[in-house]
């Protein structure tokens, strides 16, 4: 057994760096706030990894398969005997993945931003954000409990909304960060209902019984029963669940908030937005895989559809944008997209769970090639600070580290062999020409151009057009600054980086992470595997004929296409569409009518009681006039009526 | 044994005290001292509570005084608490104190000022205290009258006018519960045709199903016009906003939860079936509330109208809790009051804290505040990230669990009326963060802001206190729900046994 204590102190260790940078540190110490951060992330990252060697190698294993371990669990919120939200740990082979490249990447990009963000006066405030959230997502990722995972699923979202917003006084990252939070909120909902749908019929909100219950016979044979449009409740409460995670990781529709959310600080999208949080999204869907294949048919299929959908209209757009850390946002989703169908074409137990195999070998090797692409951007636009492709060209003679380390992930990404992601990529290729060849196609296609437009970006930053020194000085809104490559704190995770994005793929992945714990070869299919590579290749020889010299073809091609080029350059109108729907439709429809009738028929009415109120005593106050003579008149003139009256009765 | 008298005796006798005072230094201090006195006997209350439960005492009230009042009537002075009350002991203890904080710096007729302020106390205590019901409204007038005062002397914008709206509006409210109070006691026999206003007893009574369903709506909907039932909340915006920082306080994180505590302990409580038979209708008015209050927020432009309006869709939260009529459900709504009560102190709390400086409440005006003045900032960020709903903040465990709980309905209406609950926390987080990225984050829209100064250490006091209490909830809800969990399963029960019954 592992020590319970060991396991806890990895999101902790993050939480006290957190608080004592935020409480005290910013005040008294904050130029050594980065150290702190760096150091308790550096702490985590051992425990982790020490974590994950004892789990894989010594006690994980049961009779051949790996176990789901809950290390604690405490019973946090009590509904009922049955249902409570527990903080609890939970250890199997995706979630020690996890914590490993959580603590990882995010200490990769402590070091580097300790070089990226010198200088800044709020450094301190950046490092104690950069604590929140990965304590935030060592909870996501650690959670036994379906609540416990939305808690720190919102607490995600809150510190990438902090991140995003980090310069507050710029309102192009406000309005992002906004964008961010609401967008995935909204996801959330559907996220939140689904909890509640799986729970009530479940009867437990622990992942342990809700996919034990879901998944036994005796039990599911009642839940069938209860549906809904057609689709049983279960099925309903899945796919809810799947709207959260698509807001998450940024699957199409509600994609639109991880191309602005880029305004944060370069070295946090490498962490957040391109590594650890948007993956979320494929991580619930694993976390309840057996829920999804086993005992809601179709909702995987959702799955499948959602992915390479995204992942095929993100590479499109990518091909087009000319902000470099956009591309790579596309990028992103469109990967994320790749391990989304992956899971949705993928089967349970066996060889059929080849698909998850996949999808989880692909999240680890991107994260590690996409953080550091990121990273790498991040030192282009510390170098010519731009964020344009215009701005840069001929950058390889003067930042080579860079260059180079960049040029590793390209080639990874691009599933060029041996690099990291031509193994990932090719398992989930494999999985999804096996059970679906409608997604292989389009997924050769989105492969194709994402060699493409990495090899674009590639091209564009360190070839092309070459400017001088002199030249790049003058972007510098006419300060002079000498030029040089980046300091030592950021080359080195670009290194160690670079250094994984070759090697990591020879892991043999499907030993350790597979859908029911069994081991699963990941032999290479070489006849397999010629196609897509020489796609990927075609894509690198185009990119190269257009953009490794400054020429007139992409300019042609762009015209050649005209209309769905510009579509393209514009996201395909999205933004705009949901731009109408919120403030012309919601706020327009919604929101102004219940403001108006609110005060005007609501409170109209209360306003309206009081006048008549008023008035009525406005009318009657007149006959109490204080004149003796009037009062005299009232009195005869009664008189008279009962008189009359009594006279009229009596006859 | 502890007296509980003793909670309206020293607030009586602190305001009684500032009275006496020579100069607005010592009413100041004179006010603090005993916010903070009264603040250590309610802390003092739940550790004696926690320690008699503890110690096996399974009575469903403890600390029980008697007095008898007036003896023709059966009027008696009867006190007692049990976890639900103790909460709300807690909760008016920490506003008190925070509102005293806020107001330091008060000038105009100061004496009177803390006077009402520490009248209006008295009341809330008195109310959540009483066991008896013509005591309980007695301490519910008390905590009406001082509030047009407050509004109309030391209020801003169009004052009269809405001073006079919530006076009206609340006496209207409590007029319809003194109506339902006494056709209850009237319904009521100890034997010998002697009626009684003891709450404990009613509730043990059976009054026929007939009779509950013209009294309840007495009782529920003259409850309800304090806790923002919808159409009754229209006293809500225009009174918070023309209301002076510490009476917005009260008003949100006070007065709205004694409307939200009567509606549960009175008309719920002693009148179940009928809760029960008009259940589709709170359940339908809450929902309401909820969706309308937010949609409504999102159109407003003034931070005082922003949290008011979103107050109306927050108190739905606890109607719509008490409507379910689940355990679960229940338990959040308490929970509901309690972070509301809190959340909206401080937010109320920190709008002021910004209208004191730039003089203005107008989103579009405002901007960068961050910058400048950083505490109150980042005090205005975590009221809004405790309002939208933000694990770790109290908001967030006391709307799941309304949510668990009202999931727990199986029929379609509680299912739909619960999904749009939930939907409101969407809209919540687009009005909240439109106002925090206006006013607080962003560009300085005006060079006179950076002269601006930051927090007193009052109003940083103020501030740490309340978001500690949120923090408190909103990290370890556990201590929270074993407080009150024994005191809903008896109300649960009695709703349970009266159903059965008939």
């Amino acid at each position: 057994m592992i020590e319970p204590l060991y396991i806890a102190l990895i999101p902790l260790i993050p939480i006290i760096s957190f608080l004592i940078i935020a409480l005290i540190g910013r005040r008294y110490f904050p130029t050594w706030c980065g150290f702190l951060g760096t150091l308790s992330l550096f702490t985590s990252f051992i425990l982790s990894a020490a974590v994950a060697y004892r789990y894989f190698f010594e006690i994980g294993k049961v009779e051949g398969v790996y176990q789901k371990i809950i290390a604690l669990k405490y019973a946090w919120l009590q509904f009922t005997p049955d249902l409570s939200i527990d903080m609890g740990l939970l250890l199997d082979p995706i979630s020690v993945m996890m914590i490993v490249i959580v603590t990882f990447i995010s200490l990769m990009v402590h070091v580097y931003s300790l070089g990226y963000m010198k200088g800044d006066a709020r450094i301190s405030t950046y490092f104690s954000f950069l604590s929140l959230f990965t304590f935030s997502m060592l909870g996501l990722v650690l959670a036994s409990n379906i609540f416990m995972m939305y808690i720190f699923w919102e607490l995600v979202g809150v510190s990438s909304f902090l991140l995003i917003g980090y310069y507050y006084d710029k309102p192009s990252a406000v309005a992002a960060s906004k964008k961010a939070f609401i967008v995935t909120r909204f996801a959330d909902l559907g996220f939140l209902i689904g909890i509640l749908v799986l729970s009530y019929y479940t009867g437990s909100l622990d992942f342990g019984i809700i996919i034990e219950r879901s998944t036994d016979p005796a039990f599911s044979g009642s839940l069938a029963a209860v549906s809904f449009m057609g689709l049983s409740a279960l099925t309903w409460g899945v796919l809810l669940v799947f709207i959260g995670g698509a807001g998450k990781s940024a699957m199409f529709p509600l994609h639109i908030w991880l191309p602005d959310a880029m305004e944060g600080p370069t070295p946090v999208s490498a962490l957040i937005h391109a590594a650890t949080m948007v993956v979320a999204g494929v991580y619930i869907v694993a976390r309840l895989f057996p829920v999804f294949s086993l005992a809601c048919p179709g909702s995987l299929d959702v799955v499948a559809y959602v992915g390479i959908f995204s992942s095929l209209f993100a590479a499109i757009i990518a091909c087009t944008q000319t902000d470099i850390k956009r591309v790579l946002a596309y990028s992103t989703i469109s990967q994320i997209g790749f391990m989304m169908f992956a899971l949705g074409v993928s089967g349970y137990g066996g060889e059929q769970g080849l698909g998850y195999m996949g999808s989880m070998f692909h999240l680890f090797t991107h994260s590690i090639f996409k953080a550091l692409l990121f990273l790498g951007a991040g030192s282009v636009i510390h170098y010519v600070h731009s964020n344009e492709m215009k701005d840069m060209g001929g950058l390889r003679k003067l930042m080579p580290i860079t260059h180079l380390t960049f040029l590793l992930a390209c080639l990874a990404i691009a599933g060029i062999p041996p690099f990291a992601g031509f193994f990932s990529k090719e398992e989930i290729l494999l999985a999804a020409w096996n059970s679906n060849k409608l997604v292989y196609y389009l997924a050769i296609i989105t492969a194709t151009l994402t060699a493409f437009y990495m090899f674009r970006l590639y091209f564009s930053i360190f070839w092309n057009k070459t400017f001088s020194p002199k030249q790049l000085e003058g972007h510098v809104n006419g300060e002079t600054h000498k030029l040089h490559e980046a300091p030592g704190t950021m080359l080195f995770p670009l290194i160690i980086l670079g250094l994984l994005s070759v090697v990591a793929g020879f892991v043999p992945f499907g030993k350790f992470v597979s859908s029911d714990g069994l081991a699963l070869s990941n032999e290479l299919h070489l006849s397999f595997s010629v196609v897509p590579v020489l796609l990927a290749i075609v894509g690198i020889i185009m990119a190269f004929s257009f953009y490794q010299k400054e020429n007139a073809a992409p300019k042609k091609l762009a015209t050649g296409l005209k209309g769905f080029y510009t579509s393209a350059y514009h996201k395909f109108y999205i933004d705009e569409v949901y731009l109408f729907i919120t403030h012309k439709l919601v706020f327009n429809l919604i929101g102004r009518p219940a403001a108006w009738i609110d005060k005007n028929v609501v409170d109209g009415s209360m306003n309206g009681i009081a006048a008549l109120t008023g008035s009525i005593s406005s009318l009657i106050k007149g006959l109490q006039s204080g004149k003796l003579q009037d009062y005299t008149l009232y009195f005869f003139s009664g008189l008279i009526g009962f008189v009359l009256l009594i006279i009229y009765l009596w006859t | 044994m502890t007296n509980l008298t003793l909670l309206v005796v020293i607030p009586l006798l602190t305001a009684l005290a500032v009275l006496l005072c020579q100069n607005s230094k010592q009413i100041r201090w004179v006010s603090f001292v005993g916010s903070l006195i009264q603040l250590g006997l309610s802390v003092g209350l739940l550790f004696s509570y926690l320690a008699e439960r503890a110690a096996g005492n399974a009575s469903q009230m403890l600390f029980e005084f008697k007095y008898s009042w007036y003896k023709a009537f059966n009027i008696e002075y009867f006190v007692g608490v049990d976890g639900i009350s103790v909460t709300m002991i807690l909760l008016t203890a920490v506003v008190v104190f925070a509102g005293i904080l806020i107001s330091w710096k008060i000038e105009t007729l100061t004496k009177e000022f803390f006077f009402l302020l520490l009248l209006l106390s008295v009341g809330a205590y008195g109310f959540f205290i009483s066991l008896d019901l013509f005591t309980l409204f007695f301490f519910l007038e008390i905590a009406v009258i001082p509030k047009f005062l407050l509004i109309a002397i030391w209020g801003s914008g169009k004052k009269e006018y809405s001073a006079m709206k919530l006076a009206l509006m609340l006496m209207g409210g409590s007029s319809l519960v003194l109506i339902g109070i006494l056709a209850t006691y009237f319904h009521t026999d100890t034997g010998g045709g002697v009626h009684t206003f003891n709450l404990l007893e009613i509730a043990k009574q059976h009054i026929s199903l007939d009779t509950q369903k013209l009294i309840f709506p007495f009782l529920f909907v003259g409850f309800g016009v304090f806790t923002a039932l919808f159409p009754f909340h229209t006293w809500v915006p225009d009174g918070h906003s023309s209301a002076p920082t510490a009476a917005s306080m009260f008003l949100a994180g006070i007065s709205m939860k004694l409307g939200g505590y009567g509606c549960l302990r009175v008309a719920t409580y002693l009148m179940p079936e009928a809760a029960h038979y008009y259940s589709w209708l709170i359940i339908l008015l809450a929902t309401i509330a909820i969706i309308y209050g937010a949609f409504a927020t999102l159109m407003q432009k003034d931070l005082k109208y922003i949290n008011a309006y979103s107050s109306v869709s927050h108190c739905g939260f606890i109607i719509l809790g008490i409507g379910m009529l689940t355990k679960v459900a229940i338990i959040g709504a308490v929970m509901q009051m309690v972070s509301h009560g809190l959340m909206t102190a401080l937010f109320f709390g920190v709008i002021g804290m910004i209208y004191d400086r730039t003089h203005t409440r107008q989103v579009e005006l405002l901007g960068g505040l961050l910058k400048v003045i950083p505490f109150v900032g980042v005090v205005y960020v975590i009221a809004g990230l405790c309002s939208l709903g933000l694990p770790g903040f109290s908001g967030f465990v006391a709307e799941m669990t309304v949510f668990v709980g009202s999931w727990q309905n199986p029929d379609t209406f509680s299912r739909v009326a619960t999904i749009l609950a939930c939907a409101s926390i969407v809209v919540t987080a687009v009005y909240i963060l439109q106002a925090t990225a206006k006013s607080v984050m962003g560009p300085i829209t005006n060079t006179e802001y950076l002269k601006l100064t930051d927090a007193t250490w009052t109003e940083k006091l103020a501030s740490v206190t309340l978001i500690l209490a949120i923090l408190s909830i909103g990290l370890a809800p556990f201590w929270f729900t074993n407080l009150i969990t024994n005191d809903t399963q008896l109300i649960m029960e009695n709703i349970v046994r009266g159903l059965s019954s008939n």
